[in-house]
C-alpha cells in the first residue's frame, strides 16, 4: 500500500481510459501522455495499460506501507530518477520536486493501483467525475498482485524541447477565412494558464471565421483543436466533452497527443501539416 | 454524404438528412478495424485503427450504404413515467401559443429515438419532438438543473440525467435512472433507443 501525503497541484489515477462509451457522453479520459504511461508500467513490469498516477507539475509526496517498487517518467521531477525502476523498503517517503520542463510525470507502481474500475477503467475523468476523485492527502491506494513481468532496465528519456506537433487539417477548416489554416502552422501558440485535461487552451493570431451561423454540435476526439468565437484554438484533451459546437480547424495526430500533455502555461508550442 | 479526415484515426460522416445517419452507422458496424462510430446531429465520426483499415476503404464502405433503408429502430421502447411539473410549464405553453395541459399532451403524445448522446453521460438528444414544440433553449442557462428534468430545445427533448447546469427549457421530472455505473450498460438511452413519455 502507498499513502499519498500531499498531491501537489493535481494527481490523478489512470490508465488507457475508457474509449468506446462516447456514444452514451462519456470520454475517452485515461494518461494524457500515453507513452510515458506505458514506459513506467514497463519499468516496473506490469502490464503497459496498468492504473499508475498521473502527477500534475510534480510536489506530490507519498509513503510507502511495506516495500514497494516504483519508476517516474514523462516529466522528470528532482527526487527521484526518472526512467528507472527503483525498490524501496517499507517506510520510504517519496518526495517529487517541481519539474524544469514538461507538466505531467508517471509514477508507476510494481502491481499498479487497485482502485475499483468504472466502465473498465481506473481514469479519473475530471470533467464527468467518473472513476477516482483525485488524490488527497491521507489518500490509501492498494497495490496490486505482483505482476509476472520483469523488472526492466529500459531508460525512458523525457522531451526536452517545446514540441511540434503534426495535425491534419479539417474538418472544419472551410469555416475559417482561406489564410487560417496558414496562421496555424505558421504562428507560435502560447499556452495559457487555464489549460488542463479537458483542454489545453492556446493564444495567438485570431483563427478568423468566415461563417458565423451555428454549427451542430459534432463528435469530438482528444486532439481536436476547436476554435470558439473569439478566434483562439483549444486542443482538446482526454477529459473533453464528446461532442461541441465548434469548429475543428485541425486535429494533431494520435502519436503527437503525447507530447502535446507536457506542454505547460507560458510554453510556446508550433503545428506542422 | 461528406466525408472528412478527423485526425489520422478517424472520419467525420456528414449528411443532409439526420435521419441517414442510423443506416450508415449499421453499415459500419462490426466492419474490421472500426473501434467506434459516434452519432451527432448530422454528422457520424468513425474511429478506426490504421493498422487494421484505412480512410479509403471506410469511405468506399460509406458510399455503397448510401442507398440502403434506414432500419426501424428495434426492441421496445423505453417508457419514462413524467410528471409535468417543470418550472418552464407556463412560459413554453405560452411560446408556442397553447394551454399548458395542450403542451403535456402533445409532449407526451411524442414517439421519439435517440438520435445520439452527448454533454453528459448518459443525456440522450431525442428526435421526434412535435415541430409546434420547437423553441429555443434559455437566453441563458440555469446554473443547477435538477436530475430527472425532462426538457425540449429546439428539435430535441431529453432528460438530465444528473443535476447540472442546463439551458434547456424544462417541462417536468421522472424517477427513472438515466445514469446507473453499477448497471450494464450504465446508459438507459443509447443511440436507436425508442423512447415514449407518459404522464403521472
Amino acid at each position: 500500500m502507498i499513502e499519498i501525503l500531499s498531491p501537489g497541484p493535481l494527481a490523478t489515477v489512470q490508465d488507457l481510459g475508457r474509449p468506446g462509451y462516447a456514444d452514451v457522453g462519456v470520454a475517452r479520459s485515461g494518461a494524457f501522455d500515453r507513452a510515458a504511461l506505458r514506459a513506467a508500467n514497463r519499468l516496473v513490469g506490469n502490464d503497459p495499460g496498468a492504473a499508475a498516477i498521473e502527477v500534475t507539475l510534480g510536489a506530490l509526496v507519498l509513503i510507502t506501507h511495506g516495500a514497494a517498487t516504483i519508476a517516474l517518467t514523462g516529466a522528470a521531477c528532482p527526487g527521484l530518477d526518472p526512467g528507472v525502476a527503483l525498490s524501496l523498503p517499507a517506510g520510504s517517503v517519496v518526495r517529487l520536486g517541481v519539474p524544469t520542463f514538461g507538466l505531467r510525470s508517471y509514477l508507476a507502481v510494481r502491481g499498479a493501483i487497485a482502485v475499483a474500475p468504472a466502465l473498465g477503467s481506473r481514469s479519473t475523468d475530471t470533467l464527468s467525475g467518473i472513476g477516482p476523485q483525485p488524490l488527497r492527502a491521507g489518500d490509501r491506494l492498494t497495490v496490486g498482485a505482483q505482476p509476472s513481468g520483469a523488472v526492466s532496465g529500459l531508460a525512458f528519456s523525457a522531451r526536452r524541447s517545446p514540441p511540434v506537433l503534426r495535425v491534419v487539417l479539417g474538418p472544419r477548416t472551410d469555416w475559417f477565412s482561406t489564410d487560417a489554416a496558414d496562421v496555424l502552422v505558421q504562428a507560435e501558440w502560447t499556452v495559457r494558464a487555464d489549460s488542463n485535461r479537458i483542454g489545453v487552451r492556446l493564444d495567438g493570431p485570431v483563427l478568423e471565421r468566415v461563417r458565423t451561423d451555428e454549427l451542430a454540435s459534432e463528435p469530438t476526439l482528444p486532439g481536436a483543436l476547436q476554435v470558439p468565437p473569439d478566434g483562439r484554438p483549444i486542443l482538446l484533451g482526454p477529459d473533453a466533452p464528446v461532442t461541441g459546437g465548434y469548429p475543428v480547424i485541425a486535429v494533431v495526430r494520435d502519436a503527437d497527443l503525447d507530447a502535446a500533455a507536457q506542454v505547460r502555461p507560458g510554453d510556446r508550442v508550433r503545428f506542422l501539416s | 454524404m461528406i466525408v472528412r479526415p478527423y485526425g489520422d484515426t478517424a472520419l467525420l460522416v456528414e449528411v443532409d438528412e439526420p435521419a441517414a445517419l442510423a443506416g450508415l452507422r449499421s453499415a459500419l458496424t462490426g466492419r474490421v478495424g472500426v473501434e467506434e462510430i459516434v452519432p451527432a446531429a448530422r454528422t457520424l465520426l468513425v474511429r478506426f485503427d490504421a493498422r487494421k483499415t484505412t480512410a479509403d476503404v471506410l469511405t468506399q464502405a460509406l458510399a455503397g450504404a448510401r442507398s440502403r433503408p434506414e432500419r426501424p429502430p428495434s426492441g421496445r421502447p423505453v417508457e419514462l413515467k413524467v410528471r409535468y411539473d417543470g418550472a418552464d410549464l407556463d412560459d413554453v405553453a405560452a411560446a408556442v401559443g397553447c394551454s399548458v395541459p395542450a403542451l403535456i399532451d402533445r409532449h407526451a403524445a411524442g414517439q421519439y429515438t435517440v438520435a445520439f448522446c452527448g454533454f453528459a453521460p448518459g443525456f440522450a438528444y431525442l428526435t421526434g419532438l412535435d415541430p409546434a414544440l420547437h423553441v429555443a433553449r434559455l437566453p441563458s442557462p440555469r446554473a443547477r438543473v435538477p436530475a430527472g428534468s425532462v426538457a425540449i430545445a429546439d428539435e430535441y427533448t431529453g432528460v438530465y440525467p444528473r443535476s447540472s447546469p442546463g439551458g434547456w427549457r424544462l417541462l417536468g421530472h421522472t424517477d427513472a435512472p438515466l445514469w446507473d455505473l453499477d448497471r450494464t450498460p450504465p446508459a438507459l438511452l443509447s443511440p436507436g433507443t425508442s423512447v415514449r413519455f407518459y404522464a403521472r
